[in-house]
C-alpha cells in the first residue's frame, strides 16, 4: 500500500501538503507536536496515489512518500 | 516498496531554523535534492551571506563560507578562481544581493565569473524585522512604509533577472515562483541547468526563486501563497531570461 510518513520532528505546521494532495486525504491534526506546531494526518491512506506533490510542496523535507506494490 | 520521495542527503537531520511555512528553508531543499542527484555533495562549496539565508548554516551538511553583508559574490569569485574545481553556489536574499550587494553582484556577473548564485526574493528584509527592500512590491507595507511603499518616494521595486540579462556575460539567468508544485519542479529543474553550466565551465549563472515571508507579511503561510500568486507574480514575471546555450542553437 501507498504510504506517507509525516516527521512530527520537522513538521511545523503550514499546511502546504493539505492544500496541494489532489485527493484530499491530507488534514489538519488536532494534537500539538513536542514543538507545539499541529501536523497533518492522512485521513484515508487507501486513497493515495504516491504522487509525491505533498513532499514537494513540503518547504521542511519533512515528508516520506513511498510506493507500495 | 519504492520511495518516491525521501529527505535529501544534502541536509542535516535536524529541524531548519526558519518560521513554519518560509520557503527559504523550500529553497535550500531544492538545492540539496539537485546536489544529491549531481553526487557533488563533497565538492560544494556553500558561500554564506548576511540575512535569513544565514540560517542555512546549521542545515547545510556540505562546506561553507562565510561573508561579510552582500558580498557572497566576491567571496566565491576569490573562492572559485583557487578552486576552480569545486561546485560553487551563493545563495542570497534580496536585502543582502539587491541593496547592500549590488555592487558585487553586478560586477561578477559582468566578469562572468564561473559559479551560481542563488537569489530567494522574499521581498522584505527578514531577519531584521520587516524593513522596505529593494524588491517591495508597490503598496506593499512594511515596517519602514507603514502606508505601503510609493513610488514616488522609494521607487520602483527592482527586477534583478531582468538588470543582470542584459549584461553579455552571464551564461543563465531564470526566475522561477515556488508557490505551485508546478513553480517548484521547474525551479529544481532551472537550479539543475545551472549547476551543469557551472561544471562545464560555461560561465555566470543566476537562479531567482521567488519566496515569502509569512512572519513580516503579517499573513498565514497559506495566505502569503496567494498573495505571491496576485501580486508577486505578475510584477516579477518567472521564466528564463537568458540562456547562452539556447541563443547558440
Amino acid at each position: 500500500m501507498n504510504s506517507v510518513q509525516i516527521s512530527a520532528l520537522f513538521c511545523k505546521g503550514c499546511a502546504y501538503c493539505v492544500k496541494f494532495c489532489p485527493k484530499q486525504i491530507l488534514e489538519m491534526g488536532t494534537v500539538r507536536s513536542r514543538k507545539g506546531h499541529f501536523n497533518p494526518v492522512v485521513t484515508d491512506p487507501e486513497k493515495c496515489i504516491a504522487c509525491g506533490i505533498c513532499a514537494t510542496m513540503c518547504p521542511e523535507a519533512a515528508i516520506e512518500v513511498t510506493k507500495g506494490e | 516498496m519504492a520511495k518516491v520521495y525521501t529527505r535529501p542527503q544534502s541536509l542535516l537531520p535536524v529541524p531548519s531554523g526558519f518560521c513554519p511555512g518560509c520557503l527559504h528553508s523550500m529553497a535550500i531543499k531544492l538545492v540539496g535534492e539537485v546536489v544529491d542527484e549531481l553526487g557533488q555533495l563533497d565538492n560544494t562549496m556553500h558561500i554564506i551571506p548576511v540575512g535569513c539565508s544565514t540560517l542555512n548554516l546549521l542545515y547545510w551538511k556540505g562546506d561553507n563560507l562565510g561573508s561579510a553583508h552582500g558580498r557572497a559574490p566576491a567571496v566565491a569569485t576569490g573562492f572559485k578562481r583557487c578552486c576552480p574545481e569545486r561546485l560553487v553556489f551563493a545563495y542570497q536574499g534580496d536585502g543582502d544581493l539587491a541593496s547592500i550587494g549590488l555592487a558585487e553582484i553586478i560586477a561578477a556577473a559582468n566578469r562572468g565569473e564561473n559559479f551560481t548564485v542563488i537569489f530567494a526574493n522574499n521581498s522584505t528584509y527578514g531577519m531584521t524585522g520587516g524593513q522596505m527592500a529593494p524588491t517591495t512590491l508597490i503598496g506593499q507595507k512594511a515596517t519602514t512604509c507603514k502606508m505601503g511603499r510609493d513610488p514616488a518616494d522609494s521607487g520602483y521595486p527592482m527586477k534583478m533577472c531582468e538588470l543582470l540579462s542584459t549584461l553579455e556575460a552571464p551564461a543563465f539567468v531564470a526566475r522561477y515562483a515556488l508557490n505551485t508544485p508546478k513553480g517548484v519542479n521547474e525551479a529544481r529543474k532551472g537550479i539543475k541547468k545551472a549547476f551543469e553550466y557551472q561544471m562545464a565551465g560555461k560561465g555566470f549563472t543566476f537562479v531567482e526563486l521567488l519566496i515569502n515571508c509569512p512572519t513580516n507579511w503579517g499573513m498565514s503561510p497559506l495566505q502569503t501563497l496567494e498573495y505571491m500568486e496576485t501580486n508577486t507574480i505578475p510584477y516579477f514575471k518567472p521564466g528564463v531570461y537568458k540562456d547562452k546555450e539556447a541563443e547558440v542553437k
